[in-house]
């Protein structure tokens, strides 16, 4: 074991997939002899030679396209984007074609890609640099979509991710890659994807989030006295049905947690699957803690935007006392 | 039967050479009082920069893109413009924000985290700086046609990068302005690299100005650090927009001197020699070893020049500082025209905490 923070904890896991699986590759825009502008990739290029790790030309749809042929011809690409608001000249790619190889060609090709991106706000960055764009995948039909939340299970769900047979989109929480440190193992390891984590049991509320809402929520909840479950869903394509549900019915009250902008975010399909499947054993109305519907403001109102303690502890309360 | 039927050539244009020496037969019209005020803009334009990269040293702005260097293809092309030409920018052009007479207060309030800086001041002809990179050069596209549609006088230049060459935007945007023959000039800055990737692995093509050829108008290299070379190809490519025949990209050969931005460590890819080399080519040394041969340069012309610049760099730095933080509405008021029930909601939700 040695103590990592995530971006440490995502470059071991990509070291250990490059030795293990020789078709395993790495590009992107500066992810070679820059080792990544977060450093996730540093010294792979030293370790792994230019013909698994490279540099390309500045162009996203270029670097997504180029993965898909690359993984329909055998290899398995780790392409980088280099930040979140940058995806979007690739999502021709990843919408028309990434997320259709397998069903359009009935099963003679597949499309095992992994697009990595520094994903989210909490940075005080520029424009285009915070967006949290997690839904839109989720909503395109054939995307896995993974956002971890700590070291620990940001190396085993990478791993995880880079040998599903199918595109995964792999977005980092860059406000948590060097705030949380832990002990993470240097050799190889999993964790499922589709899968949640109970990060704290408790009785009296659910509390739903991932991402670096996990950090926030945890903070919240140190300064809250009820027994709470604290639900880290890590994969937001397939999600964990089956956790959420078991989770409310225990506790009968679930506050759901995230920075994207309210409408239409994960937190309105999670409160369509518990209504679907445990809407007798609620006790009060599911509240949202999110993002505003506006584009995200930079640093001056950054705080003003993303979900933090007070806003955690409000819905709470406000569920509790229903 | 085969045979050749195109042939090109790429033309590369330098009048001030390193040593201040210039070629008389190609110097464009400019008049000493010009000389001074291109020479005392690249002054401003740096020194303002110096400031913006010790602001954000010191924790007063953010991410901040340096343009030392590229002061004289920043300067010399605004230059050339008139006041109703519109520009379309990248996040890198403080020396065209400074030769348009930008307020430079605003420049250090945007990177100061604040959204208002963006607010391009309405007599100001400039669309707000794009981050993303060189998505920038399909809406001068857009811009220019409706110039043409309008038949006016006007033209467009946009500004962008090596790096910008390379995504799928800016080939739309080239293939647009040759079809539509538009009045705009694709102005690239080559400083040698995109972050880390040195100019040569973003591009297989000799020249970035030959992509014009392709598109079916003309693509002129010019030495970007030679600010009479800059503004002679700059000032001919707005006259041929104007007259109505098209387009014209124009690359200038330039070098980041400093980091891609305050977050980036250039030391990592390339080497305190290659770096050296391209302070010989300064472009503001240039033009003064050019002004001091011609008499238009002394010791007192450069302290009392630089001494102004920094008074109204401290005073543009100061009054940012007092604008203190956008009101909590801004986030919402600029959504819509009209802002939807939803938003009103989450405003009043927010202002309720």
């Amino acid at each position: 074991m040695t103590v990592m923070n995530m971006v440490e904890a995502l470059n071991s896991a990509l070291k250990n997939e490059m030795q293990s699986d020789k078709t395993v590759l790495v590009l992107g825009e500066d992810v070679g002899v820059d080792g990544g502008v977060f450093r996730v990739t540093n010294n792979l290029l030293k370790q792994f030679g230019p013909e698994r790790v490279f540099d390309t030309p500045l162009a996203e749809s270029g670097i997504v396209g180029t993965s898909i042929g690359l993984s329909v011809n055998g290899f398995k690409p780790v392409a980088e984007i280099q930040f979140d608001g940058f995806v979007h000249p690739a999502f021709d790619q990843l919408i028309s074609h990434a997320s259709r190889i397998r069903n359009r060609s009935r099963g003679r090709f597949s499309c095992p890609l992994v697009v990595r991106s520094p994903y989210g706000g909490g940075i005080k960055a520029l424009e285009h640099h915070s967006e949290a764009m997690e839904t839109v995948y989720v909503h395109t039909p054939g995307l896995k979509v993974v956002i971890p939340s700590s070291p620990y299970n940001a190396k085993g769900l990478l791993i995880s991710a880079i040998r599903d047979p199918d595109p995964v989109i792999f977005l980092e929480p860059k406000k948590v890659y060097r705030a949380i440190k832990e002990e993470v193992p240097e050799k190889s390891y999993t964790i499922p994807l589709g899968k949640a984590n109970i990060v704290q049991e408790g009785s009296d509320l659910t509390i739903i989030s991932f991402g670096s809402m996990i950090k926030t929520c945890k903070e919240a909840l140190e300064q809250i006295n009820y027994s709470i479950e604290l639900i880290d869903l890590q994969t937001l394509y397939p999600l964990d049905t089956e956790t959420i549900i078991n989770s409310v019915q225990k506790t009968g009250r679930c506050v759901i947690v995230h920075e994207a902008p309210k409408t239409a975010g994960i937190g309105a399909e999670i409160i369509a699957r518990i209504n679907e499947k445990a809407l007798l054993s609620l006790e009060a109305p599911v509240e949202r803690v999110t993002g505003f519907d506006t584009i995200i403001p930079l640093g001056k109102r950054e705080d003003d935007y993303l979900p933090n303690i007070k806003r955690i502890k409000k819905a709470v309360e406000k569920v509790m006392n229903f | 039967m085969q045979k050749t039927i195109a042939k090109f050539e790429v033309s590369y244009l330098q009048i001030l050479d390193e040593t201040g020496k210039i070629d008389s037969n190609l110097m464009p019209k400019l008049s000493n009082d010009d000389i001074k005020k291109l020479y005392e803009l690249m002054v401003i334009t740096r020194i303002a920069d110096d400031k913006a990269l010790k602001l954000q040293r010191q924790g007063r702005i953010g991410t901040y893109a340096e343009s030392k260097g590229q002061e004289a293809s920043q300067v010399g092309s605004a230059y050339a413009l008139k006041k109703e030409d519109f520009v379309f920018p990248s996040f890198r052009e403080l020396g065209m924000f400074v030769t348009r007479n930008f307020p430079l207060e605003q420049y250090y309030q945007y990177f100061g985290w604040d959204e208002r800086g963006n607010k391009i001041p309405e007599n100001q002809n400039i669309f707000p700086i794009a981050i993303p990179v060189g998505t920038q050069t399909i809406h001068a596209v857009g811009f220019a046609l409706g110039i043409k549609l309008k038949k006016e006088k006007k033209t467009v230049i946009t500004y962008f990068g090596d790096g910008a060459t390379s995504e799928g935007d800016f080939h739309e945007a080239m293939n647009f302005a040759g079809v539509f023959q538009l009045p705009l000039v694709f102005l690239c800055q080559n400083n040698q690299y995109a972050i880390s990737v040195p100019r040569s692995l973003q591009s297989h093509s000799e020249t970035l100005a030959q992509k014009a050829i392709a598109y079916g108008f003309d693509g002129i290299q010019v030495d970007g650090n030679d600010i009479f070379a800059v503004y002679k190809a700059t000032s001919e490519a707005l006259e041929k927009a104007r007259q109505g025949k098209g387009p014209t990209l124009i690359e200038c050969l330039t070098y980041r001197m400093g980091n891609h931005t305050t977050a980036d460590d250039a030391s990592r890819y390339r080497t305190e020699k290659e770096v050296k080399e391209w302070q010989k080519k300064d472009p503001i040394d240039r033009l003064k070893k050019y002004m001091q041969a011609k008499k238009l340069w002394s010791e007192s012309y450069e302290k009392e020049i630089t001494k102004k610049a920094e008074e109204l760099v401290n005073k543009a730095v100061e009054k940012a500082e007092s604008l203190g933080i956008p009101p909590v509405e801004d986030m919402f008021k600029y959504m819509f025209k009209e802002m939807p029930p939803e938003l009103k909601e989450q405003l009043e939700e927010l202002k309720n905490e």
